[in-house]
C-alpha cells in the first residue's frame, strides 16, 4: 500500500503521525491512507482537542493527539502570585467539578505550611468535593450518551446538575467556580438551609439517576456501540498511566481515597467500584455507580457531621474572620501581613494528591520561604489519561474514536493547564 | 520492616558506586542522585518485587535560576503493592541541558517529558517522539525557565488579522 | 435580496420589508457555541431545561458555521486557538455577529499570561460583550435579547457589499 512519503514538506506533528508504529493489518486494504483532522473545534463537547488520524478507509491506523489550545500558564501565573490568590484559579482547571480543586490546593498548601483545619471544615469539604464529582459524572454521562445519540439523557442528568448548583449557590454565592474553600478551613460555615437542600437532593437522587439510566442501560444499540470499543487491559492501563475511573474500569482498584487516605476518609463506609471489562461501557458504568456511592458517602457526611469552627485560629497563616478584622487591633495587622506578604511556610517541597473526578489531581509546590510558591506543578489527570488515547483507539472505526473520547471524559482545562 | 527505611538500605547495597541523598519532609520520602544513573535506578525500584513502583505519576523540573546546577529534575512514583509514594530528583546543569529518557521505564513519561522540554528546554535523550507539547511548534522560547517574562515577548506568537 | 438593492430610497414599501426581514432574522438566530472552557458549561446551562435558551428563537446550537448567525466565543482564547476562531468566523454566512462570553474574551480575564489573547476584539469584530468569570445564565439571555434588539433595527441592504474573506487553502499533493 503506497504510503505518503516524507519528500512532501510536512510539519513535526505529521512526521510523528506517519512514523507511529501501527499493528494494524487490514485486510482487502484500500490503495492509500488517508489523514484527517479531528479539529480543535468539534460537537463532541469535550474541550478543544485536536485528533490527528491515519485513516485506511474508516479504520484507524494510528493517531496523535495534539494538546495546547487552552494553554493558559497556571505554572507561570502560580509563581507570581500568593497562596491565597491562586485559589480563584484552580476553580477553572477542572471546571466540571470546581469544588474538588479547590480543596487539592488548599490541602496541598495545608501540608506545605504544616497546619490542619478543624473537624467541622474537613467535613464540609468532604461533602462538596463528594458533590462536586456527583456533578462532574452527571456531565460525564449525559455527554457520552449525547455523542452516541441519546440526546434526552444529556437534558435530564443537566436538569439534576442544577439542583447541586443551586446548592453552592445557597453555600457559597456562585453556582459554579466558586472559591469556597480558604487556607485553614472554608470561607463561611454551612447554613442550615443549604444542608437541608442537600438532605432533600440525595434523597431523590438515586431514583432521578436509575430514571436517566433506564433509558439507555439496555437499549441495544447503546450497548453495542460502546460494548468492545477502547479495551485496554490492566498491565498496560498502569503503564500509561491511566488513574480513576478509567483505570476501574479494567479492573484494578486504585482509589486514593483508600490508598492515602486524606480529609476524613477513613472514617466513611464506601465501596471502591471496578469493572473488569475494561471497554468504554465498563468506564461508563464505573461512572454511574461511583456516583452513587458518593451519594452514600454525603448520606453519612450530613449524619456525622461535628459542630464547631470551621476557621483554624491561628493567625499567622490563617485570614482572621472579616468582623474581628473590623473590630481588633491584632487581627488588622496579621489580615495586613497575610495578604501582602503571604503565609511565607518554611523551605522545602511537598507533593499531595487528591481522588478527582478525572484521577489523580495532584499538586507538588516548592517553596523558598516567600509568600508565593518557587514552582507549582499541576498533575493534572486529564492529560496523562489522554496519553492512552492512541493505543485504544487503534484498529477502531471513526465512530468508535467519539465513543471512546467520550468514556475517557478528558477536560481540556486541566490537561492544558 | 516499613519502606522508608529498605529503600535507602536497599538502594546504598545495590549500587553502592552512587552517592544518594534521602530526606524525609512532611511525611514524603525523597531521594537525590547524579543523572547519568537514573535509568538503571528507576528500572531496579519498577522491578524489585519487593518495591514494585509501577506507576509514574509525574516527571518536571525546578528551575533554580542559579549558576552551578540550574534545573533539577523531580520524578513521582508510586507503589501500588505498599500504596507508598517517593521522590526522584536529579541535578541537570544549563551547560549540559541534557538527561536520559526514562520512556524505555515506564510509558507514562512519555507525553510528561515532552511537557519538561516544552516548558524548561532540557533534553531528553533516547525519547521516541520529543516534541513540544503545549506551546505552537515554532515558538522559540520556553516559557518557564525563570528569565521568562509572565506577559510573554511581543511578536513571538502571531494572531490573524483583523479587516 | 436583489430587488431591495434596486429601491435605494425610503419609501413605505422598502421600510416594510426591512421590519419583516429583521423580524425574521432576530426571531431565530441561530448560535453557533464556540465552546472553549468553563463559559461553555454556562452555555450548555443556558441550553438545559432550565433556562431553556430555544423559547427566545435559538432552537437548535448548530456545530457548523455554514447554518449559524450568531458566533458565542465562550471560554479563553489562547494565541494558538486564535487563529482557529477566525478560520471559523470566516466560515460564516453573512449576516452574522458575534457575543464575547465572560471576562476572559471581553478582556484576558483574569488570566495576564504569555499564552491569552487579552480581548478577542484584537482580531474579530464584537457586537456584545458579556461580564462575568462565568456569567450566569440569565446573562447570557439579555445578552442574546440585546443582539435581537440590535437585529431589529438593521436594514435588509446592510449586509450587501461586504468583502468576502480569504481563506488560505494548502495544496499538498
Amino acid at each position: 500500500m503506497p504510503k505518503l512519503t516524507k519528500n512532501e514538506v510536512h510539519p513535526k506533528i505529521i512526521e510523528a503521525l506517519l512514523g507511529a508504529d501501527s499493528d494494524i493489518t487490514v485486510e482487502d486494504a484500500l490503495e492509500n491512507e488517508m489523514i484527517l483532522n479531528m479539529g480543535p473545534q468539534h460537537p463532541a463537547t469535550h474541550g478543544v482537542l485536536r485528533v490527528l488520524l491515519r485513516l485506511d478507509g474508516e479504520t484507524v491506523i494510528a493517531s496523535v493527539p495534539e494538546l495546547g489550545y487552552l494553554h493558559r500558564g497556571y505554572e507561570k501565573m502560580a509563581e507570581n502570585m500568593s497562596y491565597y490568590e491562586f485559589i480563584p484559579h484552580t476553580d477553572r482547571l477542572d471546571y466540571l467539578s470546581p469544588m474538588a480543586n479547590n480543596v487539592a490546593w488548599v490541602l496541598a498548601v495545608e501540608k506545605l505550611a504544616g497546619i490542619e483545619a478543624p473537624p467541622r471544615a474537613q467535613y464540609i469539604r468532604m461533602m462538596i468535593a463528594e458533590l462536586a464529582r456527583i456533578a462532574s459524572h452527571l456531565v460525564a454521562i449525559g455527554s457520552l450518551a449525547m455523542d452516541v445519540g441519546a440526546l434526552t439523557v444529556f437534558l435530564w442528568t443537566l436538569r439534576e446538575r442544577e439542583k447541586i448548583l443551586d446548592v453552592w449557590d445557597i453555600l457559597c454565592g456562585a453556582r459554579f467556580t466558586n472559591s469556597y474553600t480558604r487556607i485553614g478551613g472554608v470561607a463561611n460555615d454551612a447554613q442550615p438551609e443549604a444542608l437541608a437542600k442537600v438532605k432533600w437532593f440525595i434523597e431523590q437522587f438515586d431514583e432521578n439517576l436509575d430514571e436517566c439510566e433506564r433509558l439507555i442501560n439496555t437499549n441495544r444499540i447503546f450497548i453495542e456501540r460502546l460494548e468492545g470499543a477502547g479495551i485496554i487491559n490492566s498491565a498496560d492501563a498502569i503503564e500509561m498511566g491511566l488513574t480513576g475511573p478509567s483505570l476501574r474500569g479494567s479492573g484494578v482498584d486504585f482509589d486514593i481515597r483508600r490508598a492515602v487516605p486524606y480529609l476524613r476518609y477513613n472514617d466513611m463506609d464506601f465501596k471502591v467500584v471496578t469493572f473488569t471489562e475494561g471497554d468504554a461501557l465498563a468506564r461508563y458504568f464505573v461512572r454511574a455507580d461511583e456516583a452513587r456511592e458518593s451519594a452514600k458517602i454525603v448520606r453519612q457526611i450530613l449524619d456525622k457531621m461535628p459542630a464547631g469552627e470551621v476557621l483554624l485560629n491561628q493567625p499567622k497563616k490563617v485570614l482572621p474572620h472579616k468582623t474581628e478584622i473590623y473590630t481588633k487591633m491584632e487581627e488588622l495587622i496579621h489580615d495586613f501581613m497575610i495578604v501582602n506578604f503571604g503565609i511565607n511556610p518554611p523551605e522545602g517541597d511537598i507533593y499531595h494528591a487528591i481522588e478527582g473526578s478525572k484521577g489523580e489531581l495532584g499538586f507538588y509546590l516548592v517553596s523558598k520561604g516567600e509568600g508565593r510558591p518557587w514552582k507549582c506543578k499541576i498533575r493534572s489527570p486529564s492529560m496523562v489519561n489522554l496519553q492512552s488515547l492512541p493505543h485504544m483507539i487503534q484498529g477502531q472505526m471513526i465512530s468508535d474514536v467519539v465513543a471512546i473520547i467520550g468514556s475517557i471524559d478528558p477536560i481540556m482545562g486541566e490537561a492544558d493547564k | 520492616m516499613n519502606l522508608k527505611e529498605l529503600i535507602p538500605q536497599k538502594l546504598q547495597e545495590k549500587f553502592s558506586h552512587v552517592k544518594f541523598e534521602f530526606l524525609d519532609y512532611r511525611g514524603d520520602l525523597s531521594v537525590k542522585f547524579e543523572k547519568e544513573h537514573v535509568v538503571e535506578i528507576c528500572r531496579f525500584l519498577k522491578e524489585d518485587s519487593d518495591f514494585q513502583f509501577k506507576l509514574c505519576e509525574d516527571v518536571t523540573a525546578i528551575d533554580w535560576a542559579k549558576r552551578k546546577n540550574r534545573f533539577t529534575v523531580v520524578y513521582h512514583i508510586f507503589s501500588l503493592k505498599h500504596n507508598f509514594r517517593l521522590r526522584l530528583k536529579a541535578d541537570v546543569d544549563e551547560s549540559d541541558c541534557t538527561i536520559d529518557s526514562v520512556t524505555p521505564v515506564w510509558k507514562t513519561s512519555n507525553w510528561l517529558e515532552r511537557e519538561t522540554w516544552d516548558m524548561y528546554g532540557i533534553k531528553f535523550n533516547n525519547h521516541p517522539d520529543l516534541r513540544r507539547m503545549y506551546m505552537p511548534e515554532d515558538f522559540q522560547y520556553h516559557p518557564l525557565r525563570k528569565d521568562f517574562p509572565l506577559m510573554g515577548i511581543p511578536g513571538s506568537l502571531p494572531l490573524p488579522k483583523k479587516d | 435580496m436583489g430587488l431591495e438593492a434596486k429601491l435605494k430610497e425610503e419609501g413605505f414599501i422598502t421600510t416594510t420589508i426591512d421590519a419583516v426581514v429583521a423580524w425574521s432574522r432576530e426571531s431565530s438566530v441561530w448560535p453557533m457555541p464556540m465552546g472553549i472552557s468553563c463559559c461553555a458549561i454556562e452555555m450548555m446551562a443556558t441550553a438545559d431545561p432550565k433556562y431553556d435558551m430555544a423559547r427566545f428563537g435559538s432552537e437548535v446550537m448548530r456545530f457548523t458555521p455554514r447554518q449559524c448567525d450568531l458566533m458565542i466565543v465562550a471560554g479563553t482564547v489562547t494565541y494558538k486557538m486564535a487563529h482557529v476562531v477566525r478560520k471559523i468566523y470566516d466560515q460564516m454566512p453573512d449576516p452574522k455577529w458575534v457575543i464575547a462570553m465572560g471576562a476572559c474574551t471581553s478582556s484576558g480575564g483574569m488570566y495576564r499570561s504569555y499564552n491569552v489573547v487579552q480581548g478577542i476584539d484584537q482580531f474579530l469584530p464584537v457586537d456584545v460583550y458579556l461580564a462575568g468569570c462565568p456569567p450566569r445564565p440569565d446573562n447570557l439571555l439579555n445578552a442574546l435579547i440585546q443582539i435581537q434588539d440590535k437585529i431589529s433595527k438593521t436594514k435588509a441592504r446592510d449586509f450587501q457589499d461586504r468583502k468576502l474573506p480569504e481563506l488560505t487553502v494548502l495544496h499538498n499533493n
